[in-house]
């Protein structure tokens, strides 16, 4: 009598937790999305930094044709990192037999979008107006808002990695041209280390 | 003992219906088709269980048509989610 109502309780958790969150979230994922996002800001610091003389005070050196060759390395990188993660989710998905595109997956796309959306447009305000400073941790903290928003319709691990993000961020407006740094370590080695994390809770 | 007993829905003795509760508290509504997937009932199964809840008016159903097909919501009405969280309680109760 008791086995059938601990059962029941377990199926009742396990609907809900499948009916409203998408759950097939792969670690394989952070951790690509994390390396992406480490040689994007690797060939950036090139960029930004090329012909130093390593002895003196450096100089970021921003000429238009270094603005272009960023943007490039920015774009190439969202699309690599995004590609990737789409890969590794659609391979998760097919192992758990759910569906990649269903309502969930709509659902935190949406509340995913609209903080992360927001943030960009505000950074290219940002950056338009020659406040290039504040772009690295307007993104980190909008990043985090994003993830804490869509966390709601995912699992749980993503709001604490949100709230990672948005201190990451807020410590990042204190030190102001080390942008590049902390974007390195929020969008890359944060990822790496929370793929990690999940892959290794997933096996267990 | 017996009140907790007393507090125990008949309407949800059913595993597919359990199912179909558990899921429409946590979404605000879902098609037959995801249930379908969700569940993993045939279509008969499926439709004879939520004939029974919509009797007990724990939930209630919308139609529309998306491109002519029909495409049917179901929702859960305030008096379905009131039964089902008094089930819960009483099965708390029992387990204590």
């Amino acid at each position: 009598m008791k086995e059938k109502y601990i059962e029941d309780l377990k199926e009742i958790k396990d609907i809900m937790n499948r009916s409203s969150r998408f759950i097939s979230l792969s670690g394989l994922s952070g951790i690509s999305a994390g390396f992406c996002a480490l040689i994007g800001a690797f060939l950036a610091y090139n960029t930004v930094y090329q012909n130093q003389n390593y002895l003196g005070y450096r100089k970021v050196i921003i000429t238009s044709d270094s603005i272009s060759t960023l943007l490039l390395i920015a774009i190439g990188t969202i699309v690599v990192a995004i590609g990737s993660v789409i890969y590794f989710t659609t391979r998760e998905t097919k192992k758990r037999n759910q569906k990649i595109w269903d309502y969930q997956t709509k659902r935190l796309l949406i509340n995913l979008s609209i903080p992360l959306v927001t943030g960009g447009i505000l950074a290219l305000m940002f950056l338009y107006k020659g406040y290039i400073g504040v772009v690295a941790p307007l993104t980190l903290v909008f990043y985090g808002l994003a993830l804490v928003n869509a966390s709601k319709y995912t699992l749980d691990e993503i709001r604490s990695l949100g709230i990672i993000e948005i201190c990451l961020g807020l410590i990042a407006m204190q030190f102001i041209g080390y942008g590049l740094i902390f974007w390195a370590i929020g969008f890359g080695v944060l990822h790496i280390v929370y793929g990690v994390i999940m892959q290794l809770k997933n096996k267990s | 003992m017996k009140d907790i007993l007393k507090d125990l829905d008949k309407a949800f003795e059913n595993k597919v219906r359990l199912g179909i509760m558990s899921a429409l508290m946590v979404n605000e509504f879902m098609d037959f088709n995801t249930l379908k997937d969700l569940l993993d009932v045939t279509d008969g199964n499926l439709a004879s269980h939520l004939k029974s809840l919509e009797k007990t008016e724990y939930i209630t159903y919308k139609k529309e048509f998306n491109d002519r097909k029909p495409h049917t919501k179901y929702y859960a009405t305030e008096a379905g989610k009131m039964a089902f969280t008094k089930h819960l309680n009483a099965i708390e109760q029992l387990l204590k």
